[in-house]
């Protein structure tokens, strides 16, 4: 006796959260229906190995065909043939759209195409998540940046929209497609302490301050792309390090205003040159787009590095960092202080979030 | 011109890219009625067209309306080669015909190709304009309601029952025809889709005239079959009940789930006031307005010839289990000859309901059943279908008879099916042998007086028990004993039925679903010596199926079955038999005895061990299902002061009551008697059989089943409901197939699905599988392929507290009898004022709500002096407090829910039940009736067969939703899928499917809803009310 055929099709589309989980994860039937065994369901229900057979097969089934839909989430909003309460609609789409932090690491800021596909091998091997589970994930990045990438206003927003994600998922998402889109390196082994929460982190100031959406929010593309003119601008900046009278003013107003607050006050005074010099050129550089894709491996090596060679504390950090950039509004000969602002804010923000263990 | 048809296309949505090039769709739209064809503009390059057409207007006949679907085909346009269709969509316009359902059709519908399956939405609008048309001579049927349901659909009361109606049509199935050996499979299907269509609509519409000419309006349990007899034709055919339907004014009126326990309505005093319109402000109870009557004089009997020629194999077979009696005064005598005389001037006193209001059913004979195999013949002419009515009209005639040598003139729960293979044919028809009460053969107005007087005599929750028939002139032998509630008339020692359980009968525990299967081998053969073989089968399955059901039921230490349906399937090499019912226990029936195992050889030591052993199994068994299924009276009950005490105790209370009279004697004999069942042991194939009885598993803790509409012992119901269908086929391994191979394979299969089912579902426990419809086809030579199709219920655990709060309910309603300060106030307050019946929605606002309101909780004042003079019992009256805080729950739960419903699609319901628990149907829309065919020559690219039909299910099922949605309903009752034809060719990569589902398209409103629109200001006045009635003892 062998079945031939075996369905169950309910008014209300079942979904067993569980199953969802292990195929959302890329197991096999057979290994998914090990999983549960070992789960300890057939002593819980008395079930059968047969009847988790079938029941695993049924579910899959009807994964493989809502698959199609999640591709377009407002699709399944609409769409007449399954029938799923709103709840559940929110919870297939959030759990589809969910990804590895371990993956997501691997992928960051390299460009979504066919050649990054191919090194999901490499990836799955090196993860241990299951090559189809990376498939979906690596898919739907890309899905993602292909429906937003040429669109007007806020990432997050159209992210939302056409993806129906929940405020955090859409935001983690607006990260990954900034950061393919401008192709950060995010994987040199000096970045690996890094999470990927510390990189959205950045992103989201990034896209907040040094977009073209920051000063526009009418342009095509304008969270997705950092201000070109911005980033011209940022030469100017070049005068705090090149000016000797400038650097030695700076650092005199810092040392005055920090003295006997930081544990690290010797350290700072020391370093302050070659700090300051690390900052303003990288802010200098920006306009090679090598540069920009090197950003973080260099905010770590000239500023991150040093300090925690140096043993500094958050607290010292953050003291100095806002001192150092305050001020500069104290410099009389600097006349690029808006620009500062624009881009010492938002760095400092970064390198807060970027320095730790 | 009796009619104007407006169809207006407003946009579609969600198109297939018809255009590879440029991923685009240039769609335009046909829309057909009958001959006539109107087009809409092409809308260039969308996937997401939005035409807006003006108004399509046909002027069409009514006969037209009825038999016609309107067919819109989508289409994408190309300039250079024939447009492509992209898929169809067909609209039943029938519900727009009646005043009462749909005024209009609007909404988006999946666009469907026989191939493709759905490929988008169309949003259309239509509208009918009719005019009366006054002609005398008319064909067409405009305005006779059509319901699925087999009981008097809610929002209803029948003023007249007036019996069978029937109708066959035929046609060539055009997948027979010779022009599909040149179509495309799509052309042949949609040929096929729309020739089904029309048919269904002329038998709709001939059976509607059946009606009118009855002086009837609506035909309740309507049931219609599709016979696909290959090459001899397509028969489609219909059976029905004819009742004259009048609309409850007020839909706030109805039971709350048609489930809660109606006992107590006897207790409610006889309204003196005849005329039914008096309750359309205020909120009634329809139970008193339900008179329910034949019309004595109009008997509507179709003309057929009973001389037929062809070749009737079988000697059909009649199997009745029931009882026989003495009648009771001379007075019943009348009545009794009234109802014959009235019931005999039709040709078949059959109906096609399930369910009747509460004294309807006088006794209940038992099962008739009858089976004709049948050689199919082509269809020569079309037009006169006689052979198949003649073939339907013998076997209609034997079930009379049958029902008559019961004792009985009537067959409720009657239900005809068909089984074909190649060109055989089985044709069977059941049903359940009764006799009707005579009140129903009167007008309204006489009624009242001999209502009174039967419920004199009618002892509460046991009379359709008594045997109709004559005690001494018994029709089978059977066991008889005095009823054991009334112990004034005898009762059969099981009761078998095919109707669903009366609300008025007592059962003590809860039914359980018993099933009995069967395969036997057959040889193969050719025509008549296929036909031969088959019939000389037949018997000694009728047989075995019977034992099983019996073994089965006794097991279960229950005593009488109902909603049993028994499917005898035929295929090339072997017969099928699946019989369904509910097991229960009925309170008035003898407790059943256990079953006996005795060996043929008693002087083998071992056998005799293995014996011995085998029957500790079985009464182990019992014992164990006595206690699953709460086979004892409730303590519960006892203490409420219901005296039903345990049934042991009954009857030795019996006894020692009668022991003067002559009659002990025999009442001990039957008692003793009773539990002679004996299993003779005497081969393997006993052996086998006593061991499949042991293999049936019970279901996991917190689920029950049944295949009735509602489980007895249940009546707690939460909203939470699952309508699904599961389909299972297995191949056979060919090999040195036996008859207890087969048998085992099929056993297991049924068993294994509903584990499956169990395990499915286990996050709805504590849960009830309610209508579970199994059925079971041979597609082919090795396959056997099972249908499910049921709802899944939740219940509330808290079961004690609903039955201590029916027994308040009932008890106040018993007091109010005796209130005559308020006779001139409707009664129905009574119910209505307590929390678990909710006031009518918003509509009644008008009535003074402060007055009612004030009315309301002094009423309930009154009851409670009056419960304190009258019940000494103790009445524990928390029920304000528990019954209120699930209903908060409940509106809660709907609160919470809305703000992420933003989803446009709004939800609806499908079950195969009458009612939705938790909600009142207040309008009844129409009758879905849909087929479609579904075929694939990509089969493993579509997930193999399993893909392809869940797929095609999960069409079909949105479909039907879509339906509803755009009549304006939001749940489908008494959904049944009819057919499930199922063929598949793996090596050449292809399926094909045919399905055909029907139901009662409806609106219900939640009882929550209803209550937070109208009921908040009584209610915070009824409770203190209420609550002051706990200090009662």
């Amino acid at each position: 006796m062998t079945s031939e055929l075996d369905i169950f099709v309910g008014n209300t589309t079942l979904i067993d959260e569980d199953v969802y989980r292990l195929w959302l994860d890329g197991y096999s039937v057979g290994d998914a229906v090990a999983l549960r065994v070992r789960s300890g369901i057939l002593e819980q229900t008395g079930a059968t190995a047969a009847v988790l057979q079938s029941d695993t097969m049924d579910h899959y089934r009807t994964f493989h065909m809502l698959e199609r839909l999640l591709h377009a989430p407002p699709k399944l909003l609409h769409q007449l043939i399954y029938q799923i309460p709103p709840s559940r609609q929110a919870l297939l789409i959030e759990r589809y759209y969910a990804f590895d932090e371990a993956f997501v690491r691997e992928v960051l800021g390299k460009k979504l195409s066919k050649g990054t596909k191919k090194d999901l091998d490499d990836i799955s091997t090196k993860t241990g998540i299951t090559l189809k589970s990376c498939r979906r994930q690596f898919d739907n990045f890309k899905r993602v940046f292909k429906v937003v990438e040429e669109m007007r206003g806020s990432l997050v927003d159209n992210v939302q929209q056409h993806f129906l994600l929940s405020d955090r998922l859409a935001r983690d998402y607006a990260a990954i497609v900034f950061f393919a889109n401008n192709r950060f390196e995010t994987g040199k082994k000096k970045l690996q302490y890094l999470s990927f929460g510390d990189f959205a982190f950045c992103a989201e100031l990034m896209i907040q301050n040094w977009t073209l959406g920051a000063v526009d929010s009418q342009v095509d593309d304008m969270d997705m792309d950092l201000d070109k003119e911005f980033l011209q601008d940022l030469k100017e900046l070049k005068v705090l390090v090149a000016d000797k009278d400038l650097l030695d003013l700076h650092k005199s107003l810092v040392c005055t205003a920090l003295r006997g607050k930081l544990g690290v006050f010797s350290e700072m005074e020391a370093n302050f040159k070659n700090l300051s010099r690390g900052l303003v050129n990288v802010a200098t550089k920006l306009t090679h787009n090598k540069d920009v894709r090197d950003l973080f491996v260099d905010l770590v090596e000239k500023f991150v590095e040093p300090c925690r060679s140096d043993h500094w504390p958050l607290s010292d950090v953050r003291l100095f960092l806002n001192q150092y950039s305050a001020s500069v509004h104290s410099l009389d000969g600097f006349r690029h202080q808006a620009l500062w602002d624009r881009y010492m804010g938002t760095l400092r923000g970064c390198l807060l979030r970027l320095y730790h263990d | 011109m009796p009619g104007k048809l407006k169809v207006k296309i407003v946009a579609g949505r969600h198109l297939p890219v018809m255009d590879r090039a440029s991923d685009l769709t240039d769609a335009f739209v046909e829309v057909k009625f009958g001959n006539t064809t109107f087009k809409t503009d092409v809308y260039p390059k969308s996937l997401n067209p939005q035409w807006n057409s003006e108004w399509f207007k046909f002027e069409v006949d009514d006969e037209d309306l009825q038999d016609e679907p309107l067919q819109i085909t989508v289409l994408d346009h190309d300039t250079y080669s024939a447009n492509d269709a992209i898929g169809k969509v067909y609209i039943d316009i029938d519900p727009l015909l009646y005043s009462e359902a749909a005024t209009v059709i609007s909404g988006w519908f999946p666009i469907y190709d026989t191939i493709h399956g759905i490929r988008g939405e169309i949003n259309v609008v239509v509208k009918v304009d009719l005019f009366n048309d006054l002609n005398r001579f008319r064909q067409s049927s405009c305005g006779v309601k059509f319901f699925c349901t087999t009981s008097i659909p809610k929002c209803y009361r029948a003023v007249i029952i007036h019996g069978f109606v029937e109708e066959l049509v035929v046609n060539e199935d055009p997948e027979y025809q010779w022009i599909d050996r040149i179509r495309t499979p799509r052309a042949s299907n949609e040929a096929r889709q729309r020739l089904i269509s029309l048919m269904s609509g002329e038998l709709q519409r001939k059976i509607g005239l059946k009606v009118l000419e009855m002086r009837g309006n609506a035909v309740v349990g309507y049931l219609q079959c599709f016979d696909l007899e290959g090459e001899s034709g397509l028969v489609v055919r219909a059976i029905g009940t004819a009742c004259t339907l009048d609309k409850l004014s007020s839909p706030a009126a109805f039971l709350p789930a048609c489930n809660s326990p109606s006992k107590e309505m006897k207790e409610i005093p006889f309204n003196e006031d005849p005329n039914p319109n008096t309750h359309s402000s205020g909120p009634s109870t329809p139970l008193k307005n339900q008179t329910y009557s034949f019309s004595p004089s109009k008997s509507y009997s179709r003309q057929s010839s009973s001389s037929d020629t062809d070749l009737s194999l079988t000697p059909k077979t009649g199997m009745g289990s029931g009882s026989a009696g003495k009648e009771g005064g001379p007075f019943k005598a009348l009545l009794r000859q009234q109802t014959q005389s009235a019931l005999e001037q039709r040709e078949f006193p059959f109906f096609t309901l399930t369910a009747f209001p509460p004294g309807f059913l006088v006794h209940v004979g038992g099962v008739v059943s009858a089976r004709s195999v049948k050689l199919l013949d082509r269809i020569h002419n079309p037009d006169e279908p006689e052979t198949r009515d003649a073939w339907w009209a013998e076997i209609r005639q034997e079930i009379k008879s049958h029902a008559k040598a019961l004792g009985c003139h009537a067959v409720v729960g009657y239900s005809e099916s068909t089984s074909i293979c190649e060109e055989v044919c089985i044709l069977s028809a059941s049903g359940t042998a009764a006799v009707l009460n005579p009140r129903f053969l009167q007008d309204g107005t006489v009624e009242g007086c001999l209502e009174q007087r039967l419920e004199e005599n009618l002892p509460a929750g046991c009379g359709f028990c008594h045997i109709p028939y004559d005690e001494l002139n018994m029709p089978f032998p059977a066991h008889l004993t005095y009823c054991y509630n009334c112990r004034k008339q005898k009762v059969p020692d099981v009761l078998f039925t095919t109707i669903d359980l009366p609300t008025d009968a007592t059962v003590i525990g809860k039914g359980c679903l018993i099933q009995a299967r069967l395969c036997r081998l057959k040889k193969k053969a050719q025509a008549e010596a296929n036909a031969t073989a088959i019939s000389n089968l037949l018997p000694f399955m009728e047989y075995e199926v019977h034992t099983q059901l019996m073994n089965k039921l006794k097991l279960k230490g229950m005593n009488a079955l109902f909603g049993l349906r028994i499917q005898i399937t035929v295929g090339e090499n072997m017969l099928m038999g699946l019989a369904s019912a509910t097991g229960v226990y009925l309170a008035a029936l003898p407790t059943p005895g256990g079953i006996q195992i005795a060996g043929k050889t008693p002087n083998d030591g071992s056998y005799e061990q293995h014996i011995s052993h085998m029957q500790k199994k079985i009464n182990d068994t019992i014992a164990k299902n006595k206690e699953l299924y709460e086979i004892n009276p409730p303590i519960s009950e006892e203490i409420i002061g219901s005296p039903i005490p345990e049934p042991r105790q009954r009857s030795r209370l019996l006894r020692s009551q009668s022991e003067s009279s002559d009659e002990v004697t025999e009442l001990d004999l039957s008692h003793g008697k009773k539990d002679a069942f004996v299993l003779e042991i005497d081969d393997t194939d006993a052996m086998e059989d006593v061991h499949s009885l042991l293999t049936d598993v019970p279901p996991p803790s917190g689920f029950y089943s049944c295949n009735t509409e509602i489980m007895p012992g249940i009546n707690n119901w939460t909203s939470e409901i699952q309508m699904f269908t599961s389909v299972r086929v297995i191949r056979l391994s060919s090999l040195n197939l036996t008859n207890h191979a087969l048998n085992k394979n099929f056993n297991d299969l049924c068993e294994n699905l509903l584990k499956s089912l169990y395990f499915k579902l286990r996050s709805m426990i504590p849960c009830c599988l309610c209508h579970v419809n199994f059925t079971v086809s041979l597609p082919e030579d090795e396959l056997i392929q099972v249908t499910v199709t049921a709802v899944a219920i939740t219940f509330d655990k808290n079961q004690a507290l609903q039955t201590t709060k029916a027994h308040v309910e009932k008890s106040l309603q018993r007091a109010s009898t005796d209130n005559e300060e308020l006779l001139q106030f409707p009664l129905e307050l009574c119910s209505d004022s307590l929390p678990s019946h909710p006031f009518p929605p918003a509509k009644a606002t008008s009535v003074d709500y402060s007055s009612f309101a004030d009315r309301c909780s002094s009423w309930i004042e009154l009851i409670k002096l009056k419960a304190q003079t009258i019940r000494r019992g103790s009445i524990k009256t928390t029920v304000t407090v528990e019954k209120t805080s699930p209903m908060g729950e409940g509106n809660f739960r709907n609160r919470s829910a809305a703000p992420c419903a933003n989803s446009t699609v709004g939800v609806v319901k499908m079950t195969p039940l009458s009612f939705i628990p938790g909600a009142k149907i207040t309008k009844y829309l129409g009758i879905i009736n849909m087929f479609f065919i579904r075929e694939t020559t990509s089969l493993r690219e579509e997930g193999g067969v399993s893909g392809f039909l869940h797929a095609f299910i999960a069409e079909v099922f949105a479909m039907v939703r879509a339906h509803v949605a755009a009549l304006g309903g939001n749940a489908v009752v008494s959904y049944i899928m009819k057919q499930c034809v199922f063929m598949e060719n793996p090596n050449k990569n292809q399926a094909q499917c045919l399905i055909n589902v029907s139901g009662d398209a409806v609106v219900f409103a939640r009882e929550s809803e209803l209550e937070v629109v109208s009921t908040q200001q009584p209610a915070a006045n009824c409770q203190p009310a209420c609550t002051g009635g706990e200090v009662t003892t």
